[in-house]
C-alpha cells in the first residue's frame, strides 16, 4: 500500500508542476500589462515616475524572462510567500484565507446535504429497480444533472426571497446581526443550489451500485435467513457502497469548487469565488494565481484520496491502472 | 448490431423518441427565429418590462426587447456553441484516444499524463481565468470550452480501442502489411462509433451547460448577441419587475441539456447493451 502512496504522491507532484506551469504561462502571454491602473495616462491617478514603477514590477515579480519569473513565483509561493494583490497592496494569502472559511463552509453543508440525501435516495432507486419509486427518484436526478445551477439560484431567489420572503436573497450576514442563526438563513438557498448537481451523480451512482450488490449471493444468503430488507441495505448493501461513495466524492471535488464560484456570485455570497471574480474584473493577476492554484491543491487532493481509498476498498485492481476505464 | 434493429429499438423507447422530438422543435424554433416580426436587438424603451400578452407572447425585458424572439435566436447562439465545442472535442478526443490506445508505451503514457493535467484543473474557473485575457468571440470560446472536454471522450475511446487492438480483425489486416494510420481509420474508428456517438450527446449537454454558466458571469457571448446564459444575466437584475425574463432562457437551457443527456444515455442502452446494470 505504501509503495502505491508513494507513486500517487509522485504523480500528484508531477501533475502539480505542470498545472502550475500552464497557470503562469496563461497569465504571462496574456497581453496587456498588469500596471495598466498606474501607467496610462488615461486612467491612471496615480503620478508615478519610472522609478517607482521599476520598483514596483520588481516587488510583484515582473522582472526576467519567463523561466526566471517562473522559477521565482514557484519558489515564493511554496514558501508561503502568495505575493501582494495587484489593486489593493494586501497580503494575497492573507485576503484569501480570510475568505476561504466561508467558501469551506459551503461547500462543506452542500456535500453533506448531498451524502445524507443521496443515500437512502439512492438505495431505495435501487432497491425497487424499474419500479415507480425508481422511475420518480431517477428522473428527478435527470433534471439534476441538467439544471444550470445559477439559474436554479435564480429561480429560489424569485419564489422564496422575492414572494414568500423565508430567506435573505444574498449576503452572509445581516448588517448589525452578529449570530449563526443568521449566516445559516443566508446559507440555506446557496447550499441548496451547490448540493443539487451532486446530489444527482451520487444518487445515480448509489443506485448502480445497489443494483450490483443486490445480486451478490451474500444479499441472497441474509435475505433468505430472514434478515429485514431494510436492514440488509443497511448493514450490507450500503457497506459494499460506501467506499465507492468516497470515491465518488473525491472525484467530484472540481464540480463543487467551479460550482461554488457560480452560486457566490449568484447569491453574493463573501467568499472564494467573489473574490476571484473581482480579481479577474481588476486583472489582478497575483490574486487570480494564487486562487487557482488553491484551487488546483484543493482538487488534487480530492482526487488523491479518492485514489488511495479506491485501492483500499479494492485491492484486486491492479495498482496504478485502476482507473483508465474511468 | 444492423442498422433496421437498431431503428426498431430507437423508436420502441418511448424516452429517446420525446428527447428526439423535443431537440428537432427546439432546433426548428431556433432556425426559424427570423420569422418573429421582432428585432432581437432594437431597443424599445416605451415597451421595456412587459408581461406576457398577446403582442409579446413571453413579455419584454429591460430595454424592451421581446423575450421570446430574443431567446429563439439566443438558441442559435447556444445550440451553435455546444455542437461546434462538442465537434472539437470529439476530433480531438478521438485522435488522441485512438493513438494513444493503439500505439501504447510511451506516447500512451505521456498522453494519459496530459490528461490527468487537464483533469486535475477545476475546468471552468480555468476558462474564466483565460477568457478574461483572451479576445472575447464566439472562436475562443468554443476553443475554450473544447479544450477541457476533450478528455473525458479521450478516456473512453482509449479504453475501448485497447480491447479493439487485441482482435482478429486487426491482427489480420496488421498481417496483410495494413499501415498504422489505415488500421486506426478503416478499423478502429468504424467500430468505436457507438461510443463516440454517446460520448458526443454527453459532451453537446456539458458544453451547452458551461456556455450557459460562462455567459450568466459575463464571459461567455458578449452583448448585444444573445445566448440563454447572457439572457439570464441581463434578466437578473430585473427578477423583481419581471421574473418571467429569467424563466425563459433557463427552462430552455435546461430542456435542452436534459434531452440531450437523456439521449445519450438511451443510445448507450441501446447501443452497448453490455454496459447496463
Amino acid at each position: 500500500m505504501s509503495h502505491f502512496i508513494g507513486k500517487r504522491l509522485v504523480q500528484m507532484a508531477v501533475v502539480f508542476v505542470f498545472v502550475s506551469m500552464f497557470a503562469f504561462s496563461i497569465i504571462y502571454f496574456s497581453p496587456g500589462d498588469p500596471l495598466y491602473l498606474y501607467t496610462s495616462p488615461s486612467v491612471s491617478v496615480y503620478k508615478m515616475t519610472d522609478e517607482q514603477l521599476e520598483d514596483m514590477r520588481e516587488s510583484l515579480g515582473l522582472t526576467g524572462n519567463a523561466a526566471q519569473r517562473y522559477l521565482n513565483w514557484a519558489g515564493k509561493m511554496l514558501h508561503g510567500d502568495w505575493g501582494l494583490s495587484v489593486s489593493n497592496h494586501q497580503p494575497v494569502k492573507k485576503q484569501i484565507m480570510d475568505k476561504l472559511p466561508n467558501t469551506i463552509g459551503l461547500m462543506g453543508a452542500a456535500l453533506l446535504l448531498s451524502v445524507i440525501l443521496a443515500i437512502p435516495l439512492g438505495l431505495l432507486a435501487g432497491s425497487y429497480k424499474n419500479k415507480w419509486v425508481d422511475n420518480i427518484i431517477s428522473g428527478i436526478s435527470y433534471l439534476g444533472i441538467s439544471l444550470p445551477a445559477f439559474w436554479f439560484g435564480i429561480m429560489l431567489i424569485i419564489v422564496f426571497s422575492l414572494k414568500l420572503g423565508w430567506f435573505p436573497s444574498s449576503g452572509m450576514r445581516t448588517i448589525g446581526v452578529n449570530s449563526a442563526a443568521d449566516v445559516v438563513r443566508h446559507g440555506v438557498l446557496p447550499v441548496i443550489v451547490l448540493s443539487v448537481n451532486n446530489t444527482a451523480v451520487f444518487v445515480r451512482y448509489i443506485r448502480s451500485n445497489t443494483i450490483e450488490q443486490r445480486e451478490e449471493e451474500y444479499v441472497m444468503t441474509a435475505i433468505s435467513k430472514g434478515v429485514p430488507k431494510i436492514q440488509v441495505m443497511y448493514r450490507h448493501v450500503l457497506k459494499n457502497c460506501l467506499l465507492p461513495i468516497i470515491t465518488m466524492v473525491g472525484m467530484n471535488f472540481g464540480t463543487l469548487i467551479t460550482g461554488s464560484f457560480i452560486v457566490e456570485s449568484v447569491f453574493g455570497w463573501p467568499g472564494l469565488g467573489t473574490l476571484c471574480m473581482d480579481a479577474i474584473n481588476s486583472r489582478d493577476y497575483t490574486m487570480i494565481m494564487g486562487i487557482t492554484m488553491l484551487a488546483c491543491i484543493v482538487l488534487l487532493i480530492g482526487n488523491f484520496l479518492a485514489d488511495i481509498l479506491y485501492g483500499f476498498a479494492d485491492p484486486r485492481i491492479k495498482r496504478g491502472e485502476e482507473r483508465e476505464n474511468g | 448490431m444492423d442498422r433496421k434493429v437498431m431503428k426498431k429499438v430507437f423508436f420502441s423507447n418511448k424516452m429517446t423518441v420525446l428527447c428526439t422530438g423535443l431537440l428537432l422543435a427546439v432546433m426548428a424554433a431556433s432556425l426559424l427565429a427570423p420569422l418573429s416580426p421582432y428585432d432581437p436587438d432594437a431597443v424599445n424603451v416605451a415597451e421595456k418590462l412587459q408581461g406576457m400578452s398577446s403582442k409579446h407572447i413571453f413579455g419584454t425585458d429591460s430595454l424592451g426587447r421581446d423575450t421570446f424572439t430574443r431567446a429563439l435566436y439566443g438558441g442559435r447562439v447556444s445550440l451553435l456553441v455546444g455542437f461546434a465545442a462538442m465537434c472539437v472535442a470529439v476530433f480531438i478526443g478521438t485522435f488522441i484516444g485512438t493513438v494513444s490506445g493503439y500505439k501504447g508505451g510511451k506516447v500512451d503514457s505521456i498522453c494519459m499524463r496530459v490528461v490527468d493535467v487537464f483533469l486535475s484543473v477545476p475546468s471552468l474557473l480555468f476558462i474564466i481565468v483565460v477568457y478574461a485575457f483572451m479576445p472575447r468571440n464566439m472562436v475562443t470560446l468554443v476553443l475554450m470550452l473544447a479544450s477541457f472536454s476533450w478528455t473525458k471522450v479521450a478516456r473512453v475511446v482509449r479504453a475501448q480501442t485497447l480491447t479493439l487492438k487485441e482482435r482478429d480483425f486487426v491482427t489480420a489486416a496488421k498481417a496483410l502489411g495494413v499501415g498504422q494510420s489505415t488500421v486506426i481509420w478503416r478499423h478502429i474508428i468504424p467500430n468505436l462509433m457507438p461510443q463516440i456517438i454517446v460520448a458526443s450527446s454527453l459532451s453537446i449537454a456539458n458544453a451547452i451547460l458551461d456556455e450557459s454558466a460562462l455567459s450568466f458571469l459575463g464571459y461567455g457571448i458578449q452583448l448585444p448577441m444573445a445566448s440563454w446564459g447572457s439572457m439570464l444575466q441581463s434578466a437578473q437584475q430585473y427578477i423583481l419587475y419581471n421574473p418571467i425574463c429569467a424563466v425563459i432562457p433557463g427552462s430552455l437551457i435546461l430542456i435542452t441539456v436534459l434531452c440531450f443527456n437523456v439521449m445519450g444515455d438511451m443510445l448507450q442502452q441501446i447501443l452497448d447493451p453490455k454496459l447496463v446494470k
